[in-house]
């Protein structure tokens, strides 16, 4: 994939904006479809659209297989540069303090002890090569290593039973995922990567999932069985986004 | 309308079922075409993208959300047609032989005005037209799953090409369903007595 492609995503991403479906973007096509309907009620739409989202998460909690491994690529698969996806431009980056920085914890964990990085860098690692598929459409492959996040949870005495696990990032970005699907055996807590950029010092890498729910530069995990949203899940995208 | 039972029936040229499913599934495409160019948009395949007046969402998670809400409706619809034309003989009867050589043949008295047209029954040309696109919307189905599930239905991406080039099957199944369309709207609109029968069911000049 060329980055030249890549880079004219940017913008788009960055009209992301608005919350309803359809309230400022009813377009020709929405309205042929509604003539006849009431109209003026977008909100009927919406909730409607909304229930639909609901439905799909539960159906794609159902499909999901716990045990059922993303595909893994080789060395020379990877793409290179590997593209840079935020919900802002790539020279608003946050840039973290290694030295200084805690992994925060909170919610329904036992141990609730702060994380350093030399800390998170002693327990056993592992890497992978696998698809980050974004929710635009586009692919890339990369290289990703760091603690598997069931070690983790398990490490610091999450409650596995609970509902979600929910990410708090330093560039105030936010999202959450269930907890199967972090307990799943390729969901890893990267810390290696191949530039800072994609969140350095701590992130996410969860291929069963889509790229919009792999937080970068997480500041804090917490455990909690009520619904934690996320960025763009607050904003319409289906919260399951699962791959 | 109900249909008038016994000695009507011969003059019923397409069951109420046939009905149904055709114009939700109408709807249904309507919606995921329209909402796909939004999101096609999003990350655009080839040089080019839909006019955003032609799409349907206001936003790709807008589109998205339309999209994988009609899906169910698509696919249940669709379900409930194989199903109606396998059991009731309508494929059977109405779909089969397929002969593109009769096809073509059609096309020709067609476009020199001297194809009859016989209510309720369809030529070679339609044949293979709507076996062609009942084919191109279960293309579209599977290579939508293939993108939408790569690693929980690995199996089928990889039966599809691998994740890109699902996404180029399902853009040209698009494209052939769009392109029936244009033609079967276009007849639809443009010959005289066919539009009205599939909304009632009858022939309006009953033979």
């Amino acid at each position: 994939m060329k980055p030249s492609r890549l880079s004219a995503f940017r913008p788009k991403v960055a009209r992301l904006e608005r919350r309803s479906f359809i309230k400022q973007g009813l377009s020709l096509g929405a309205l042929s479809l509604l003539s006849g309907c009431t109209l003026k009620d977008d909100d009927a739409v919406d909730r409607l659209l909304s229930a639909m989202s609901r439905f799909n998460d539960k159906m794609q909690a159902a499909l999901f297989d716990p045990t059922k491994l993303a595909p893994t690529y080789s060395e020379a698969d990877l793409t290179t540069p590997f593209p840079f996806n935020a919900y802002y431009e790539e020279k608003d980056v946050p840039l973290v303090d290694g030295e200084s920085y805690r992994l925060q914890l909170s919610g329904l964990i036992a141990d609730k002890r702060p994380w350093r990085l030399e800390e998170l860098r002693a327990l056993p690692q592992s890497s992978q090569i696998t698809r980050l598929v974004c929710v635009e459409g586009w692919s890339a492959i990369g290289k990703w290593r760091g603690v598997a996040f069931r070690h983790f949870l398990e490490r610091i005495g999450a409650d596995l039973t609970a509902r979600y696990v929910s990410f708090r990032c330093a560039d105030k970005y936010y999202s959450s995922i269930d907890m199967p699907s972090a307990l799943h055996p390729q969901t890893l807590l990267a810390l290696d990567f191949s530039d800072a950029k994609y969140g350095y010092p701590l992130r996410l890498r969860i291929p069963t999932k889509l790229g919009f729910k792999n937080p970068k530069f997480i500041g804090e995990i917490f455990v909690t069985n009520d619904y934690p949203g996320g960025y763009w899940e607050d904003k319409g995208y289906n919260w399951f986004s699962g791959s | 309308m109900a249909d008038a039972a016994g000695a009507e029936k011969p003059q019923t040229i397409h069951p109420l079922f046939i009905r149904a499913t055709h114009w939700v599934n109408a709807f249904a495409i309507f919606v995921m075409v329209l909402s796909g160019w939004r999101i096609y948009n999003a990350s655009p395949i080839f040089g080019f993208e839909f006019p955003p007046g032609f799409t349907l969402g206001g936003w790709l998670a807008g589109a998205l959300a339309w999209h994988f809400a009609a899906m169910w409706l698509l696919a249940l619809n669709g379900m409930a047609y194989l199903a109606y034309g396998i059991v009731s003989g309508h494929f059977r009867r109405d779909f089969f032989p397929i002969s593109f050589k009769r096809a073509l043949n059609d096309v020709v008295l067609a476009s020199r005005g001297r194809l009859d047209h016989a209510p309720g029954r369809y030529n070679a040309a339609q044949r293979l037209l709507y076996v062609g696109v009942i084919l191109a919307v279960i293309v579209a189905i599977f290579s939508g799953l293939a993108i939408w599930k790569p690693v929980q239905l690995q199996g089928l991406t990889a039966l599809m090409g691998g994740y890109d080039t699902a996404r180029l099957v399902h853009f040209f199944a698009m494209a052939a369903i769009v392109a029936f369309l244009v033609v079967h709207i276009a007849l639809a609109v443009g010959v005289k007595g066919v539009l009205a029968p599939m909304f009632t069911g009858r022939a309006e000049a009953p033979r």
